[in-house]
């Protein structure tokens, strides 16, 4: 089975292609990544075309696709979902949506409790709390990071931070030495799915619904403006 | 007849508001599905662009399935994907960009990136049959006031004039705004505006004589407000119809004077008028008493088919392919400001 897995809910636009045969392990075919905030859509689906193509593979091979639903800055995250929708329909294959945060948690494989913190923008991050690089215990939620430890009731260097967050705001996330990896990969993302797919313990599979964790920017308009002067 | 050896397209529209999904064989319409968040946004007083972006992800697959279904074809027979890359609301385009890509992706066909307004013309073909070469155009809605000469729409539309401020569209809005009609405005003041007389207040028309293509809301939309605020001021009852009427008087004077005057000025006897305001009852009907004077033909195409739809984005589609026109790239971007000349990007 060919799993197909991307994530754009960070600066980054990462695709991997993996293999999986059910009892007999899994393995990478291939995979590529970018870092370009500003043109996820322009860069996603060719890098969806290239590793297909490297790997030999073609669209209607594929069996399922693994889509990072965020949390994340809106426009790139919904190029993301939007390719994992109208891809999953029209090869009739199913789409399994993995928190963004859950594919850093996973890829940093370990063992103590810590927190994955990523760039939200407008001063704030997203987070959440793992028990282990397995098992999350709070959020996904946004935050000034000021105030992400007093909400998990730690002082500062009491639990190790990683992720984009803790290397942008280290004084009041207080950052793991090595707060590695900073962005979700692609690879940890299909390594996820296929894990749960197969029936083992690991964070859970989400529908493909978009984390926004903020209302839209909109207000009602207040009293209508004069034009007039005076 | 619907011959099998026409193109069978299908287009995709998330510029604004509505998520629209149309599919074309050659110019037979063979479906129209329409998502629209506008209810979202009337509390808002007009199109919040992050609400519209939310609403066009949830909305595509569910609306090509069900344009699939109503045209009764399957994705496989699908021969090529149209989406509009621009000019809109960058947000929104781009979740019909990159469901556009996916698509073209997983089943193997090209994808045409196009130009909205471009498509607002070729629509017409699917009512009226092929436009007739050249044509002059004229776009009027919430997004676009735009005067076209257009040679060809697969490969030659030329800009005449545009609006220099507000669209005509928002106009109707921010004047059912001033009388307290809600929103969108431009059904609501045309409903009115037929209980008021026209000629009740002389607003003014914006370089109605300046000898350019180009129009000009702002002036009137305030010299409107003014009015009836200073009406309001005086403890007097505001005429709601009156004043409907006679703005929107102002607004399709100007429009149908200039079309017609780009018309003789290119010596073309086709106009064709598009977008959401051609729904519009009296701009239909003073623009058809004017060509009548002028001897031009006048191509409205029905409501449905004016405001923005997936249909007319197909349609454009399907012209390119039959013109031989280079697909666009799996990298095509969104263009919030695509120039109307880039029929394809
Ligand atoms: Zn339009």
């Amino acid at each position: 089975m060919l799993v197909l897995a991307f994530d754009t809910a960070t600066a980054a636009v990462t695709v991997a292609l993996y293999e999986w045969i059910p009892g007999a392990g899994v393995r990478p075919r291939a995979a590529a990544d970018a870092v370009d905030a500003r043109r996820h859509a322009e860069v996603l689906t060719p890098a969806i075309a290239g590793v297909l193509a490297e790997a030999g593979a073609v669209p209607a091979d594929l069996s399922a696709v693994a889509v990072g639903v965020g949390p994340g800055p809106y426009t790139g995250l919904r190029v993301g979902l939007m390719t994992a929708r109208a891809l999953g329909e029209a090869l009739k294959i199913p789409v399994h949506g993995i928190c963004s945060l859950d594919a850093i948690a996973w890829a940093s494989a370990r063992d103590e409790p810590f927190v994955v913190a990523t760039d939200a923008r407008r001063k704030e991050v997203y987070w959440a709390r793992y028990e282990s690089a397995r098992v999350r215990t709070t959020g996904p939620a946004v935050s000034p990071p000021a105030e992400v430890l007093a909400e998990l009731g730690v002082g500062p260097g009491e639990l190790p931070v990683i992720g984009e967050g803790a290397a942008l705001y280290p004084a009041q996330l207080g950052a793991a030495a090595d707060p590695l990896p900073l962005l979700p990969s692609a690879a940890a993302l299909a390594e996820l799915a296929v894990t749960r797919l197969s029936g083992a313990d690991g964070l859970p599979l989400l529908p493909p619904e978009p984390l926004y964790l903020r209302r839209p920017d909109a207000r009602a308009p207040g009293p209508r403006k004069k034009v007039s002067q005076g | 007849m619907i011959r099998d050896s026409e193109p069978l397209v299908l287009g995709i529209e998330t510029s604004c508001d509505e998520t629209g999904v149309g599919v074309v064989r050659g110019t037979t319409l063979l479906a129209d599905a329409i998502a629209s968040s506008v209810d979202e946004h009337a509390r808002f007083g007009g199109v919040v662009p992050e609400v519209a972006s939310r609403a066009h992800l949830e909305a595509m697959a569910p609306t090509v399935e069900r344009a699939l279904a109503e045209a009764g074809v399957a994705f496989a027979d699908v021969d090529a994907i149209a989406v509009t890359a621009g000019p809109g609301l960058a947000g929104a385009l781009l979740v019909g960009v990159a469901a556009a890509k996916a698509y073209a992706l997983a089943l193997g066909k090209p994808l045409y990136g196009v130009n909205h307004l471009a498509a607002h013309v070729a629509v017409d073909q699917l009512e009226h049959g092929p436009l007739p070469k050249p044509c002059v155009a004229m776009l009027v809605s919430g997004g676009h006031s735009s005067l076209l000469l257009v040679p060809d729409v697969a490969t030659d539309v030329r800009p005449l004039g545009a609006t220099v401020d507000d669209a005509a569209g928002e106009a109707f809005d921010k004047i059912a705004r001033v009388l307290g009609l809600g929103f969108p405005g431009g059904p609501v003041i045309d409903r009115m505006a037929r209980e008021g007389t026209a000629d009740a207040i002389a607003f003014p028309r914006g370089k109605y004589d300046d000898g350019t293509y180009d129009f000009s809301f702002s002036g009137l939309k305030t010299a409107v407000a003014r009015w009836v605020e200073a009406r309001e001021r005086a403890g007097e009852p505001v005429p709601v119809a009156d004043v409907a009427a006679s703005f929107q008087e102002a607004v399709v004077d100007v429009l149908t004077a200039k079309a017609l005057a780009a018309c003789r000025a290119h010596g073309v006897k086709d106009l064709l008028v598009g977008g959401g305001v051609a729904a519009n009852s009296r701009l239909r009907a003073l623009a058809a008493q004017r060509c009548e004077a002028a001897g031009v033909r006048l191509r409205v195409p029905r409501p449905k088919l004016c405001t923005d739809n997936g249909a007319m984005v197909a349609a454009l589609g399907a012209e390119l392919v039959a013109s031989g026109t280079v697909p666009s790239e799996l990298d095509l971007p969104a263009d919030s400001a695509l120039p109307i000349t880039t029929i394809r990007l």
